[in-house]
């Protein structure tokens, strides 16, 4: 399990950084290619109405890649919503471990702070293993800390923007104080904003749209699992600083006269 | 009886249980991955086969499906 690449939530082992979420993708089949490719060892899903014309079994090409189900509460806009949400997953999925979503609105889907606490509250209550996705913003990070989450999942940018992470500031504030995993959650576009998630201190990113909706989903996947360990990597080799002016690498010591 | 199932109106039969709503929805017979909450409630599968449905009642049965 331990390849240097893996961590830890909630005291549970996983050997890579990257976690996937599966909306978006076109079939099963590509979905499981992708999951494959990333090397991903959690994987996120959902919950919606039965729809009697669907095919293959979600939670088995899964399962069958070895992959640790993370069920959301996509689509939640109260509190109430999204644990009685978190309270169907757990009957589907036998898990207590649930990817806290509450969103304040459907253009931007960006989280209801207030709804968010007060459902992160309950279901650790319930004792769930809550893994909220929440807003870059460093104090409500702290609360969903403080109310007992068992990881905080700031956004980098809005779910499907691929913009990328557009207030490092306030991330490297969140990762600074965190006492529990900070995953990167949202607004990945490319590979290397995989990268700059993980070598700001990021414990792990978690990501779908980028991968599901690349132009070829498994080999971005890839890229990603790369960028992630790329990043760490570098993270924990400790970069230099950055300077105004030049410094040579080639010593100046010996340089010979010759005109 | 009626009731209203995933958000449709559909008859049952008198004394349908969970297990007959499920049925009735299309759902995989005991896939894993499948919810019921009825009138909000949620309703442990190990209660569906005891647990009678009354007219007018809500039921929704959930499935996994892709998401971010």
């Amino acid at each position: 399990m331990d390849n240097g690449n893996g961590f830890q939530i909630a005291g549970r082992d996983f050997g890579s950084r990257l976690i996937i979420g599966t909306g978006g993708f076109h079939n099963l089949q590509v979905m499981a290619e992708a999951v494959e490719a990333s090397g991903a060892e959690m994987a996120t899903l959902a919950l919606r109405r039965v729809d009697p014309s669907s095919r293959g079994s979600i939670v088995g090409v899964l399962e069958n890649a070895g992959c640790f189900l993370l069920p959301n509460t996509a689509g939640c806009f109260t509190a109430r919503d999204a644990v009685a949400t978190a309270q169907l997953a757990r009957e589907a999925f036998e898990t207590d471990w649930v990817k806290l979503e509450v969103i304040g609105d459907d253009k931007t889907l960006l989280p209801d702070p207030a709804e968010l606490l007060a459902a992160a509250e309950q279901l650790v209550a319930e004792g769930f293993t809550v893994l909220p996705y929440t807003n870059d913003d460093p104090i409500l990070a702290r609360r969903l800390e403080d109310a007992g989450c068992a990881a905080v999942m700031p956004l980098g940018s809005p779910i499907g923007s691929g913009m990328g992470i557009r207030n490092p500031y306030n991330l490297r504030l969140i990762v600074e104080q965190a006492r529990v995993p900070v995953i990167l959650d949202a607004g990945i576009g490319t590979a290397s904003d995989a990268a700059i998630a993980m070598e700001m201190g990021c414990d792990g990113v978690l990501l779908a749209s980028a991968v599901s909706r690349a132009q070829d989903p498994p080999r971005m996947a890839h890229a990603m699992r790369l960028a992630v360990e790329a990043g760490r990597g570098a993270f924990e080799a400790g970069r230099i600083p950055r300077r105004l002016y030049a410094e040579a690498s080639t010593p100046m010591e010996g340089v010979p006269e010759l005109t | 009886m009626n009731v209203v199932l995933n958000g449709e109106a559909r008859e049952l039969r008198d004394g349908a249980t969970v297990t007959d709503a499920v049925e009735a929805s299309g759902a995989p017979p005991e896939g894993r991955g499948v919810a019921v909450a009825v009138d909000g409630e949620v309703v442990p599968r190990g209660e569906w086969e005891q647990t009678r449905l009354s007219d007018g009642q809500r039921i929704e049965v959930l499935q996994a499906v892709q998401g971010g």
